[in-house]
């Protein structure tokens, strides 16, 4: 091999070697002293980053997880109950049980129910349909369609349904990270306890007007009559302001409120379809 | 009331101007120079020309239709124009599937790549062409020579261009007063008797396009007129120190791409920057590294690689160089 | 000469189709719909209820805290419901709605033609009497006028600008009134100067209204120290920061008001109310409004009472055409966009303009090509660009550092896109989401 080559190897090797040795002490000299256990917790979390814990990621979670004397409030809902087990092994703490939940879009306002009495032409994007007036329907508090919910999605668990103009979550991708919940103007979806099968029980309306005018923009919006209330064997279902709210924790499922509704805002998902009643409770209540 | 009412934030009224317009306003600014390429180049240039405009069209076409599978936006004129630049930018002999791969990588590479219309930091055409220069020398630096509508395309008679005779001549040593013997006088340059590029060659054509591009408010005078000027003083610098070795500003200003690129290539919307004192920045780097690279560079023209160079340069302008706001500002307290 | 703002602007087609349409007077309608909300401030809250009698001038709602103002009855007759209507904020608002008879009014208001030009009130009594009648900023941002006149402890005030601008297309009421009641409103606009305490008075009128610059130029001639200042015709020459920096050369400091540089700005129209306030005694309940359009059979300027439905306004108008598409309440640049008629005018309403359905629709979005034409539009030196995608991404921090606050929403950056984007849109979330996050950390 002549010279030159030897000398280039030699030169480029001593290089390498100065350098590794300078690394190694700057390295051991600004090392981060840091519990060995965040490293461990961070890989046991899926690494979604999606803020669904209530941190900004799963490395502050990690963090926050091994600072913490208990598990009480901290919980990864992408992750579920088994990575939380698995992470109370870890840390040698009891992991806290904590019912599974999935996002549900409490607005039946489609065409068909809610007549258009307006076109919004501005930019898609609920929070300024929002900030700019009530909507393309009578009612102000309804779905406004523009799909800021989807967009937050980091799952792919939602989709805008172009005929309902409503967006629709697919249970199975679903992990109650809060994100569509956050991005919605109007609170319109919620975080429910995930039953057996993805069965729901819930009022799909959130329209806080009396009765009268809240019939009136949308036919199946709930008028705050209260039977809902009455009906329910285990005090489940509040009022207020003009709109009834079921519990999703205190919900047995027996779908008494589903009947007893009479414009039909209490829905009923994921159950065997009952035989058809000689007088439908919606239509007797046109009138 | 049967009118169902549109509903929308303010305003309410929107301007006149729209992209598509602007993109055509700039091939009608490009026609008188097309006019003279024609003219000067014949065939070739029509045949180079064509092929250029409905390749980058059908590379976006395609690229949008079925690859990203959104709905295809070639209406709003963009790849046309970059079609068109990209043609004017190479010599009128240019084989068909040479051309081709040009536009295909400046509508696919320089282009879609970064998102589409708005998101290329790089200048669509500029990057074809330096791709090109660097994969086909041969063919991209063989420059038909003038010689009226009757050239044809492919077995074009091919010479240097001044700005090569000029350069080639000084790194041979000889003078600049017995090399300009061998190039078109000044007058000639300005008319376009000059091989080089399709779209370099005739000044005047260039300028009118400018002017009128201008008059439409299309660009503004900022940064054509500060890419000049800098070549102009920057060369006349270099003139009055030595005039055997250096040409004058003025066979500097009407040789070789700079003037095409001052007007058409480096206002370029979406590669400058959007400030008048950023564009004079922009304009004065692309002058100066224009300047050094055909005094002191391998090649003989620069002004392709500065405009790529300041491109990069942009979102440092438009980050740091802010438009003068209304007010002082008050500290909350 | 001419003077105007050095920087941005558009020149948007003025389509003044009404201004040589003299003020026509409405009669009142069978009915109003009052809303307790017309102001800037706390909504005021209603002291009558279903049944009481009233009379054209009494109070309907009283004034909620300083920043707030009173609502009278701009009608005689029996209120027939409190309820919540839909008005000009887009969504229901409380509003005090009342079946019209006759058309009889409070002994107390000087029902005279005759022009008072005496001014016989001290400084204070003038600001009290603008607050008893309810008076707001008739430009259309409705700030409660007593407010504005009350100059706090450590600000000074030298001079008062009069907004005779009216920059926005289609609009003319304060043309009309600049031609019709000129005395009255110099009057008035004397009046603002002592409650001011100041001495010089600057109206600034647009070029394209040379009969109001030369009406007013004539009528100052009898009055102590009011100018008439005529503007090169750009918009938005009457936004205040604006109209200070063309008449004075002064320009308000960010996130502070045209106080801070010695100077008060009052519209036209508030100086007319000031005059029927403080000489007759007569509660701000009536108001010019333009009703204007392409297809309108016979536009016009109507001196309406406040409550009235648009839809009554349209019909003086000459009906609805059929091919309308869009109704604005206001200008067309910054104006809000109706769902229905059934609105009421309020003491901001300066124009409805009935818009056909071929230029109702936005244009397609198509994506930015970074022209920088927004950012040259911008009067206030923003990069409509780069702060509309921040506060569409929830980049507020750096929102707030590229003076997002600064914004007046005046719309010559959408208007100017070529690639016809939503600017406005995301910069107005933004802005709002900014100010509640800056207020949030001054609280703390």
């Amino acid at each position: 091999m002549s010279s030159t080559v030897l000398f280039t190897i030699a030169m480029l090797s001593a290089l390498g070697l100065l350098a590794a040795v300078i690394l190694y002490f700057v390295a051991q000299k600004f090392k981060v002293v840091e519990d060995p256990r965040i490293d461990t917790v961070n890989e046991a979390l899926p690494g979604a980053n999606c803020g669904g814990c209530g941190y900004t990621g799963c490395r502050a979670f990690a963090e926050t997880l091994v600072k913490s004397e208990s598990f009480e409030g901290l919980n990864c809902p992408v992750g579920g109950a088994d990575t939380m087990a698995r992470i109370a092994v870890i840390l040698d703490r009891q992991p806290v049980a904590v019912e599974p939940r999935v996002a549900v879009v409490r607005c039946n306002g489609s065409p068909d129910h809610a007549t258009r009495t307006s076109f919004y032409d501005g930019a898609v994007s609920c929070r300024v349909a929002h900030a700019l007036y009530g909507g393309q329907t009578a009612c102000q508090y309804g779905c406004l369609g523009c799909g800021d919910c989807v967009e937050a999605c980091k799952f792919d668990a939602m989709y805008m349904d172009p005929v309902t103009q409503l967006p629709v979550i697919i249970d199975d991708k679903c992990v109650a990270c809060g994100a569509c919940v956050k991005a919605c103007p109007r609170n319109i979806i919620e975080l429910r306890k995930r039953n057996k099968k993805d069965r729901k029980i819930y009022v799909s309306c959130v329209n806080r007007d009396k009765g009268g005018p809240a019939r009136k923009a949308c036919q199946v919006a709930c008028i705050g009559c209260g039977k809902c209330v009455k009906v329910c064997p285990y005090e489940a279902i509040t009022m207020e302001n003009n709109l009834a709210f079921i519990d999703s924790f205190k919900c047995k499922l027996c779908r008494k409120c589903v009947t007893e509704c009479p414009t039909g805002a209490i829905l009923e998902i994921g159950f065997p379809v009952k035989e058809a009643k000689p007088a439908e409770p919606a239509d007797a209540a046109v009138n | 009331m049967n009118n169902i009412l549109n509903v929308s934030p303010s305003p309410h009224q929107q301007g006149a101007e729209t992209t598509r317009k602007l993109m055509f306003g700039v091939v009608i600014a490009l026609a008188p120079a097309l006019a003279a390429s024609i003219y000067f180049f014949g065939t070739g240039a029509i045949i180079v020309t064509l092929v250029s405009v409905l390749a980058c069209v059908a590379t976006e076409y395609l690229i949008q239709k079925f690859i990203l599978k959104t709905k295809p936006s070639v209406s709003d004129g963009s790849a046309v124009v970059t079609g068109l630049l990209l043609a004017f930018n190479v010599p009128s002999n240019l084989p068909v599937y040479i051309i081709i791969i040009g536009a295909i990588v400046s509508i696919g590479v320089a282009k879609m790549t970064f998102g589409g219309l708005g998101n290329n930091p790089f200048n669509p055409a500029l990057v074809g062409r330096v791709f090109l220069l660097i994969s086909f020398p041969v063919q991209m630096t063989s420059w038909p020579v003038p010689t009226g509508f009757k050239t044809g395309y492919l077995d074009a008679v091919t010479g240097a261009t001044p700005l090569g005779i000029m350069s080639e001549g000084i790194k041979n040593g000889e003078t600049v007063a017995a090399l300009m013997e061998k190039v078109p006088s000044h007058m000639q340059l300005f008319y376009g008797y000059m091989g080089g590029s399709m779209g370099e060659i005739a000044a005047l054509a260039l300028i009118l396009g400018g002017l009128y591009m201008i008059y439409r408010k299309i660009i503004t005078w900022h940064i054509p007129v500060t890419i000049l000027l800098t070549v102009a003083i920057f060369t006349g610098i270099l003139w009055v120190i030595d005039p055997t070795k250096y040409a004058d500003p003025l066979f500097h200003l009407l040789t070789g791409g700079i003037m095409l690129g001052a007007i058409f290539m480096a206002t370029d919307y979406v590669t400058s920057p959007m400030t008048a004192k950023g564009m004079v920045i922009y304009g004065i780097g692309i002058g100066v590294i224009t300047v050094l690279i055909r005094t002191w560079g391998a090649y003989p023209e620069g002004v392709s690689f500065a405009i790529l160079i300041m491109n990069a340069f942009v979102p440092l302008l438009n980050m740091y160089i802010k438009p003068k706001r209304f007010g002082k500002e008050v500290k909350h307290g | 000469m001419l003077k105007t703002f050095p920087k941005g602007g558009i020149h948007p087609p003025e389509n003044k189709l009404t201004a040589d349409r003299p003020i026509v007077i409405l009669p009142v309608p069978a009915q109003v719909t009052v809303p307790v909300s017309q102001h800037i401030g706390a909504p005021a809250v209603p002291v009558v209820e279903k049944g009481t009698a009233v009379k054209t001038g009494q109070v309907l709602a009283q004034a909620k805290g300083f920043v707030s103002a009173n609502i009278h009855s701009p009608v005689s007759g029996k209120v027939n419901k409190i309820d919540t209507v839909v008005d000009t904020t887009g969504y229901k608002q409380t509003a005090v709605i009342i079946d019209v008879e006759g058309d009889e009014w409070l002994e107390t208001i000087d029902r005279t033609d005759s022009l008072a030009k005496d001014i016989v009130m001290t400084r204070e009594q003038i600001i009290e009497r603008c607050q008893q009648c309810g008076l707001v900023g008739m430009g259309g941002a409705t700030f409660p006028t007593h407010i504005k006149l009350t100059v706090p402890a450590g600000k000074k005030c030298d001079m008062l600008i009069i907004n005779g601008v009216e920059c926005e297309p289609y609009l003319t009421s304060d043309h009309r009134l600049m031609l019709e009641k000129g005395a009255e409103v110099l009057t008035g606009v004397s009046i603002i100067m002592k409650a001011l305490g100041v001495d010089r008075a600057v109206i600034g009128i647009e070029a394209n209204k040379p009969d109001a610059i030369i009406n007013l130029t004539e009528v100052a001639k009898v009055f102590r120290g009011i100018t008439v200042q005529p503007l090169k015709v750009k918009y938005p020459q009457g936004g205040e920061k604006q109209l200070i920096k063309a008449c004075t050369g002064r320009e308000v400091p960010s996130g502070g008001l045209p106080l801070d540089v010695g100077v008060v700005v009052q519209n036209v129209g508030t100086s007319f109310a000031v005059y029927e306030a403080v000489q007759k005694n007569k509660p701000l309940f009536e108001r010019v409004v333009t009703v204007t359009g392409r297809s309108v059979k016979s536009p016009g300027n109507f001196l309406v009472r406040i409550g009235t439905p648009v839809t009554v306004l349209i019909e003086a108008a000459g009906g609805m055409p059929d091919d309308t598409g869009k109704i604005v309440n206001g200008g067309p640049m910054m104006g809000k966009a109706l769902a229905m008629t059934d609105v009421p005018v309020t003491k901001g309403t300066s124009g409805i303009i009935l818009f056909p359905s071929d230029v109702s629709k936005r244009a397609e979005v198509l994506p930015c090509i970074r022209c920088g034409k927004c950012s040259s539009a911008c009067a206030m030196g923003l990069e409509p660009w780069l702060i509309s995608v921040l506060a569409q991404k929830g980049m507020y921090e750096k929102a707030e550092k590229e003076r997002i606050t600064d914004c007046m929403e005046c719309g010559a950056c959408a208007y100017t896109c070529p690639a016809k984007r939503p600017l406005l849109d995301y910069i107005r979330l933004g802005k709002a989401t900014v100010i509640r996050m800056v207020r949030e950390r001054i609280t703390k």
